[in-house]
């Protein structure tokens, strides 16, 4: 029997999903829930299961058990319909060398159904900065240019779900900005992104939400999220000079949960650093601290996924 | 059946691009139709074979019984030619086998088999459409050739005897039927091992021993122990349709979409 169908702007969902390839969990009770319009990250280790993941939520391999709805598709029961409207760019994109990258194009449009193919290879040829060079082998590409064109690959079918597993991987710096910029493009387009990568810079600065998952899945939040519950929050002072003093004075408020000092700054720990903060500027104004600089410390997506990951490891 | 001819006209377009496929699909049809009528060609003039009918009476006594109202001369012409067309009948499926062979292990050698996997075709599409992409090809240049072998008997044999009694119903069945149902059979076969195996090589191996039932075939005619007539045609005919549908039928219930993505590095 079924269980419950996802709630109507769920794009994608799935219940205890898992994969084993014989005695070996490759995911295992994968629960999530992705909302249209979102970019969602899948943070992992190599071996983790990502690459499986996508798999099995584009209707390539099945799942060993669990269930998955894409795009309102179930997983199993809807595949071909499913396949049609996602879109997937694989960790290890190919393309055919020695056709054209129009030809590249066109013969995944017509197998898709696209109903205007030309236009609509032109449009993503265009789109990506190809157009001029639609003519060519595919042979003669760069990197970067392969890449891209993967993408229009995965495009070509406005599909509502796109999966992107590892898009910038080896890409140089310069190529890698014009695809996270696309990325971001298709995100405010509306489209539904799961994005697998290596770059948690990159996930940093595109994703919604991640989940960090290691054949389990260990935690999903908005990256900023994540930090506040691994790590809480945490103001810094930049100051000319510490004093003893001023240590002492931020330790007796109620709501400062831990202080330290690096260098010249104090690093004081709280819940709610928006409300107290002119408060804590006040009180070491007073004490006599010269104040240069105040912010939020920032923990890096790094150090969630590393204290995550530690974590799991240690288990 | 749209799918199927897309995937057609891809496989085209990147396989003609290489031109030792190319070399390969034009080679052998070229070499069968130049050696009979070179032979024929060779023979124009020599009507006298009074030294062969001294020397090999008894055996080309024999032979005239398959010769029909031949004439000795027009007869040896006819022999001759005739073990052509078991290579004509062999060719549609000799031809395509390095291509099917490599027609999925290679898509997965240069990863574009999971992009491909992912679009809506079904597996008995994209094995349907590899078997066509291969055989068709084949098919054609095989039929072409031997036309032009067909023209050329016609022109440079003794006697146009020699042209009819070679060109029988039969023979024509045989041709124009049978080789097509065997280059589809030799093409499932290469295209099934293509989607078990995980190297290139091994499956043009493995393929290549799909040639050795119609290298019997010719062995047999040959030694003249298999006389190709209308029953043993009828049977083959038949035979083959349905090899054909069973091998289909195993090649998408073996190819398994998972394993090959999942266990093929």
């Amino acid at each position: 029997m079924d269980s419950k169908i996802p709630a109507h702007d769920t794009m994608i969902a799935t219940r205890r999903l898992t994969k084993r390839f014989g005695k070996v969990a490759a995911v295992e009770d994968l629960d999530l829930e992705i909302r249209a319009g979102e970019v969602f990250g899948l943070l992992g280790p190599n071996g983790a299961g990502k690459t499986t993941t996508i798999r099995m939520l584009c209707a390539l391999i099945a799942p060993s058990s669990g269930e998955a709805w894409v795009a309102g598709y179930r997983l199993g029961r809807d595949d071909t319909q499913l396949r049609k409207t996602v879109g997937i760019l694989t960790e290890t994109p190919g393309l055919y060398e020695q056709l054209s990258a129009e030809r590249n194009l066109s013969f995944f449009a017509q197998l898709y159904e696209v109903e205007k193919v030309d236009q609509q290879v032109q449009r993503y040829l265009t789109m990506l900065g190809l157009w001029g060079r639609r003519h060519e082998a595919v042979g003669t590409f760069s990197k970067g240019m392969r890449q891209k064109l993967a993408i229009a690959r995965a495009l070509l079918h406005e599909p509502l779900v796109l999966f992107l597993d590892e898009p910038t991987s080896g890409l140089d710096p310069e190529a890698a900005l014009v695809v996270r910029d696309f990325i971001l493009e298709l995100s405010r387009e509306g489209r539904t992104i799961m994005l697998c990568t290596h770059n948690l810079d990159e996930a940093d600065r595109l994703c919604d939400r991640v989940a960090v998952f290691k054949t389990r899945l260990l935690a999903q939040d908005s990256p900023t999220n994540l930090r506040r519950k691994l790590f809480g929050r945490a103001v810094v002072f930049h100051l000319a000079q510490v004093d003893s003093a001023f240590i002492a004075a931020l330790r007796q408020k109620s709501y400062v949960q831990g202080v330290e000092t690096v260098d010249n700054k104090v690093v004081v720990k709280l819940d709610d650093p928006e409300l107290r903060n002119p408060e804590l500027v006040q009180e070491l104004v007073a004490l006599g601290a010269q104040i240069q600089f105040v912010g939020e410390k920032r923990q890096s997506l790094e150090d969630v996924y590393l204290q995550l990951i530690g974590d799991e490891v240690q288990a | 059946m749209k799918k199927i001819w897309i995937l057609v006209r891809k496989e085209w377009s990147e396989v003609f691009k290489n031109k030792m496929v190319l070399f390969s699909v034009s080679f052998m049809p070229l070499i069968f139709t130049i050696i009979p009528l070179g032979i024929l060609y060779s023979m124009r003039g020599a009507t006298d074979i009074s030294t062969i009918e001294s020397e090999f009476g008894p055996a080309l006594a024999q032979m005239r019984t398959l010769c029909g109202p031949l004439t000795a001369f027009e007869c040896t012409q006819f022999l001759i030619l005739q073990q052509f067309m078991v290579l004509f009948l062999m060719m549609p499926a000799i031809i395509p086998v390095t291509i099917a062979s490599y027609s999925i292990v290679g898509e997965k050698n240069t990863h574009t088999l999971e992009p491909l996997l992912a679009t809506p075709i079904t597996t008995g599409q994209l094995l349907a459409g590899k078997a066509l992409a291969a055989a068709i090809p084949a098919v054609v240049a095989s039929l072409v050739s031997f036309l032009v072998f067909a023209g050329g008997t016609a022109l440079l044999a003794t006697s146009p005897a020699v042209a009819l009694q070679l060109f029988s119903p039969l023979w024509m069945s045989g041709i124009f039927v049978v080789g097509p149902l065997l280059s589809l059979a030799g093409v499932s076969l290469a295209v099934m091992i293509s989607s078990r195996v995980n190297d290139p090589r091994a499956a043009e191996q493995l393929a290549v021993l799909v040639i050795l039932p119609i290298l019997a075939l010719f062995i047999g005619q040959f030694a003249g122990v298999l006389v190709l007539n209308q029953n043993l045609l009828l049977l083959i005919t038949v035979a083959l349709v349905l090899v054909d549908a069973a091998l289909l039928f195993f090649a998408t219930r073996l190819f398994q979409r998972e394993s090959i993505l999942t266990r093929w590095k």
